[in-house]
């Protein structure tokens, strides 16, 4: 049995090597995207489901791939 | 050298009338369909003569195994982009027209929600008063039933199958980090760990073999349907069963990118050449694992005995497909710049998965649903198992604008908007799906039957005359735009092509 190897997380050196941004390329700022999640979660309950439960118990699909 | 690898995606959606006392999918399925067709000036049949899905890559006849079932009497349309609008079991299908490239094949993939939500909206107006269709693009009812987003990539029929098996199951099994599409709870038996919460893929809870030619059942990471669509000799059309729809657009380009890339470098033997081999001790385990660790931290075993993360594996395929790409070079997916954009945004990605996942909630179907319902959950003080909760998990994928979740979330798009509208009756340009498109455009009437390797006319009185299209890349605007444009009739096409 050959002896187990953990494999070291070589990330950080490959970045510095092709100086490649490791942002994705959205511009959003995270204090942004919060007061965005906020303001959509402010609002949400209006297009959720009004009987979620009867919903999700009504949604069986069957016979898929 | 790897040939150019065409793709295609086909996507079963999840369906059910709302108001109805026997809200019977196939029924429903059909009145979606229908009203959208009956709104296209004709509908076209579909051709089955050359299908055959139960033929296996192995290269042995299926024996025991239960054949994959065409149902040759339900709705099947051929739409102008040259795509498959049918209704597959009890579920509406809608199957890509061929796609040269990966911005191509996820625009057209992005077009067939737009087909589904107009679907919707004409049969509205069929249903009785009360009554209306939802349409989720998803996999899984969250009951036990999944329901399958299925990937194709034309490979070189030369390449060995188990070379192509070895290769891609790593792959598959660790892509999961960027392609999952998020899932509240596990539908898998027992895991003998705690309940599952919140999962990365809708798909991972039902794969039972590694290898195999079932979809319906004991469904295999590989699938091994050899039914090419184009010449036989020369081609495999390697079938994907395992990944999940995606919504966003991002998620998509990464799976259908990454994947296009690994498959070449499977055909030009890159793993061998660069002595690498990530072949794992128990893939089907694996694919749970990964999908249940939100961490990414969860070491899994190398069948050399090491162990690895699925990001770790991911950033060892990257580092693999930056040499292939000095070496051998890109044109086996759309050429230097469309793998040099595969390549950076698969970068970027692992990156962003290593320092911070959530910083991809704009990015990743799994991260942006997560961290909707996590906050959700949170405000409220809900328990995972809410109602709610899994209502919201569904409602992220409606196909109906006004009711989808994931288009309240501003993710970023990699496509233009009205350039994906236009896909939704123009063909691609590259691929013979052009030729296809086209002849629907100009002579609906005149066709009597299409489907993915030839188009048959009737022109009244003569026997039908099939045009057949066994290269996927001939037929394109570049081969056949002058012809079509100087022909007056699907005679003088037909004479011209000397069929």
């Amino acid at each position: 049995m050959a002896e187990r190897e953990q494999i070291k997380k070589s990330a950080p050196a490959r970045t510095e090597e092709t100086g490649v941004e490791e942002v994705p390329t959205s511009n959003k700022k995270g204090e942004e995207l919060k007061a965005e999640l906020d303001d959509l979660l402010d609002e949400i309950d209006e297009v959720l489901e009004e009987n979620a439960e009867e919903f999700v118990r009504s949604y069986v699909q069957k016979g898929g791939q | 050298m790897a040939i150019v690898k065409v793709l295609g995606m086909e996507t079963e959606f999840g369906i059910i009338i709302r108001g109805s006392a026997d809200p019977n999918p196939i029924a429903a399925s059909s009145t979606l369909i229908n009203a959208y067709v009956a709104e296209l000036s004709r509908r076209v049949a579909w051709d089955f003569e050359d299908e055959s899905p139960g033929r296996d890559a192995r290269g042995f006849a299926r024996e025991g195994s239960m054949p994959p079932e065409v149902e040759t009497h339900l709705v099947n349309a051929v739409l102008t982009n040259g795509a498959r609008y049918y209704v597959d079991h009890a579920h509406p299908e809608y199957s890509t027209p061929e796609c040269s490239n990966v911005y191509e094949v996820i625009r057209y993939d992005k077009a067939g929600e737009l087909i589904l939500a107009d679907s919707i909206q004409a049969a509205s107006r069929a249903l009785p008063p009360g009554q209306s269709l939802v349409v989720l693009k998803n996999n899984s009812d969250g009951k036990g039933n999944s329901y399958g987003t299925h990937e194709n990539y034309l490979m070189d029929r030369s390449v060995p199958f188990s070379r192509i098996v070895s290769h891609v199951m790593p792959h598959f099994v660790s892509r999961q980090i960027f392609t999952g599409a998020g899932k509240v709870g596990s539908e898998a038996p027992s895991t003998g760990r705690d309940p599952i919460e919140f999962q990365i893929t809708q798909r991972a809870d039902f794969f039972e073999e590694e290898v195999g030619l079932e979809t319906t059942l004991k469904r295999p990471i590989v699938n091994t349907r050899d039914e090419p669509h184009c010449d036989a000799h020369k081609y495999r059309r390697l079938h994907v069963i395992v990944g999940d729809a995606n919504m966003s657009e991002v998620a998509n380009f990464l799976k259908m990118g990454t994947t296009a890339l690994v498959l070449s470098m499977i055909e030009d033997d890159w793993f061998a050449r660069a002595n690498r081999d990530f072949s794992m001790q128990s893939p089907v385990a694996a694919m749970r694992r990964v999908s249940y660790d939100l961490s990414l931290s969860e070491p899994l075993e190398m069948a050399d005995g090491r162990t690895m993360t699925a990001l770790e594996m991911q950033w060892e395929h990257l580092d693999l497909a930056k040499k292939y790409s000095e070496v051998v070079g890109l044109d086996a997916v759309g050429g230097e710049d469309i793998g040099q954009d595969i390549l950076r945004r698969w970068e970027q990605t692992l990156g962003a998965l290593e320092s911070d996942p959530m910083s991809l909630a704009q990015q990743l179907d799994w991260v942006a649903k997560y961290r909707l319902i996590g906050a959700y959950r949170d405000r409220h003080g809900l328990s995972w198992q809410d109602h709610k909760l899994a209502a919201m998990d569904l409602q992220y994928h409606d196909i109906n604008p006004a009711r989808s979740l994931f288009a309240r979330l501003g993710m970023e798009r990699m496509l233009d908007s009205d350039e994906v509208r236009r896909s939704v009756s123009e063909p691609p340009e590259t691929t013979r799906a052009y030729f296809r498109g086209k002849c629907l455009q100009r002579w609906a009437s005149a066709i009597a039957a299409a489907n993915w390797d030839s188009v048959v006319f009737d022109l009244g009185g003569d026997p039908l005359r099939r045009v057949p299209m066994m290269e996927p890349l001939r037929g394109t605007r570049a081969h056949v735009e002058e012809l079509l444009g100087s022909v007056s009739s699907p005679a003088e096409l037909l004479e011209r092509l000397g069929s």
